[in-house]
């Protein structure tokens, strides 16, 4: 029980990591890769945030006048995963517009027969 | 087989991550640039969000470098997807009178609501980055619910997307001209916990605000053309 307790978090954000990847091996349809891969940007911002987290800690935001520093979460990882989100969709987006021209082109999202191999 | 290999290749990722975060505890961060940040971030920046100081001052080079990843991968999606004519927009059914009187209602406001995040970066939970997704699920609602009451010009959102990234630029090199550093914080940081205090960092998270919301817009108005 205090091991679930203490590794929770890595656990959930491995896990989607994890899933993401199985999904990008196995999967052929195009879409279903994309997302898998936007799955493993969650993971990871997932991650990152988890990195910083201090128990009973809160958001390093002084906004009333009794808040002590030391109790208060890291800003360094929420400061990245914040731009990481946006670029994240930006980059969906822009997976999402090359499987739109691969469609166009081939007639079809499955990535073997796009690449012409076997398996 | 394929199966079979892409199991084995998880387990093996799955072990070496699993030993190697065995020795890290949860909940207990003792990073020194942490401490730093917490402890002089009001005093040397004047914003009481420690995130969003950490975003645009001490790392505003990088956030600078995010903004053009993204302008980059817009710019990407409108190549990728540029056709020679115009494919004619197929003739859709009128959305209801609900929905159209609902969408016209909500558009204003959702558009007060994103620019209150972006203008508030520094004293609450909030940023440009966050206010320009607001911003564009507002673009989003009218592309969804009444196209026809506001056709969205193209133009307009890459003119708004230049000047908002040149103003970052050119806030960044008033910085340099004056102190001798790239994106100084030149201008008073007044008291903390009021609109006007922090310095540059309002002013640069707005023009952060206008770019992301004009470029996640104009991303989906994209996608909805080539459709």
């Amino acid at each position: 029980m205090e091991f679930i307790e203490n590794y929770l978090y890595y656990i959930a954000s491995f896990g989607l990591i994890l899933i993401g990847l199985y999904i990008m091996l196995i999967k052929k349809n195009l879409i279903k890769i994309i997302i898998g891969l936007s799955i493993i940007d969650t993971g990871v911002n997932i991650l990152l945030i988890t990195m910083g987290y201090l128990r009973n800690g809160t958001a390093p935001i002084f906004s009333k006048e009794n808040l002590l520093p030391s109790r208060m979460v890291d800003p360094i990882p929420q400061a990245l995963v914040l731009t990481a989100i946006v670029i994240g969709v930006a980059i969906l987006a822009l997976a999402l517009a090359l499987a739109i021209v691969l469609y166009r082109h081939y007639g079809t999202l499955n990535v073997s027969k796009i690449r012409g191999l076997k398996w | 087989m394929r199966k079979v290999i892409s199991f084995i290749l998880l387990l093996i990722v799955a072990t070496g991550i699993a030993i190697s975060l065995k020795e890290i505890p949860f909940g207990e961060t003792e990073s020194k640039l942490r401490e730093y940040c917490l402890e002089h971030g009001i005093q040397e920046t004047g914003a009481t969000n420690i995130v969003t100081s950490v975003v645009v001052n001490y790392r505003g080079f990088d956030t600078l470098g995010e903004v053009t990843v993204l302008f980059l991968a817009a710019i990407g999606l409108s190549a990728v997807l540029y056709r020679d004519k115009e494919i004619e927009r197929k003739k859709g059914r009128k959305s209801s009178l609900i929905l159209f009187t609902g969408c016209r209602f909500l558009f204003p406001l959702i558009l007060l609501f994103g620019a209150y995040i972006f203008i508030h970066g520094h004293l609450t939970p909030g940023g440009g980055f966050q206010g320009g997704a607001i911003i564009a699920s507002g673009f989003l609602l009218t592309i969804l619910g009444c196209w026809r009451w506001v056709g969205i010009n193209r133009s307009r959102f890459k003119v708004t997307e230049s000047l908002s990234g040149i103003a970052f630029v050119v806030i960044g090199l008033i910085g340099l001209l004056y102190g001798g550093y790239f994106l100084l914080n030149y201008l008073p940081k007044g008291t903390p916990n009021e609109l006007f205090s922090a310095g540059i960092i309002p002013v640069i998270y707005i023009a952060i605000g206008f770019k992301v919301g004009s470029e996640i817009a104009g991303i989906i108005d994209d996608m909805v053309r080539s459709g």
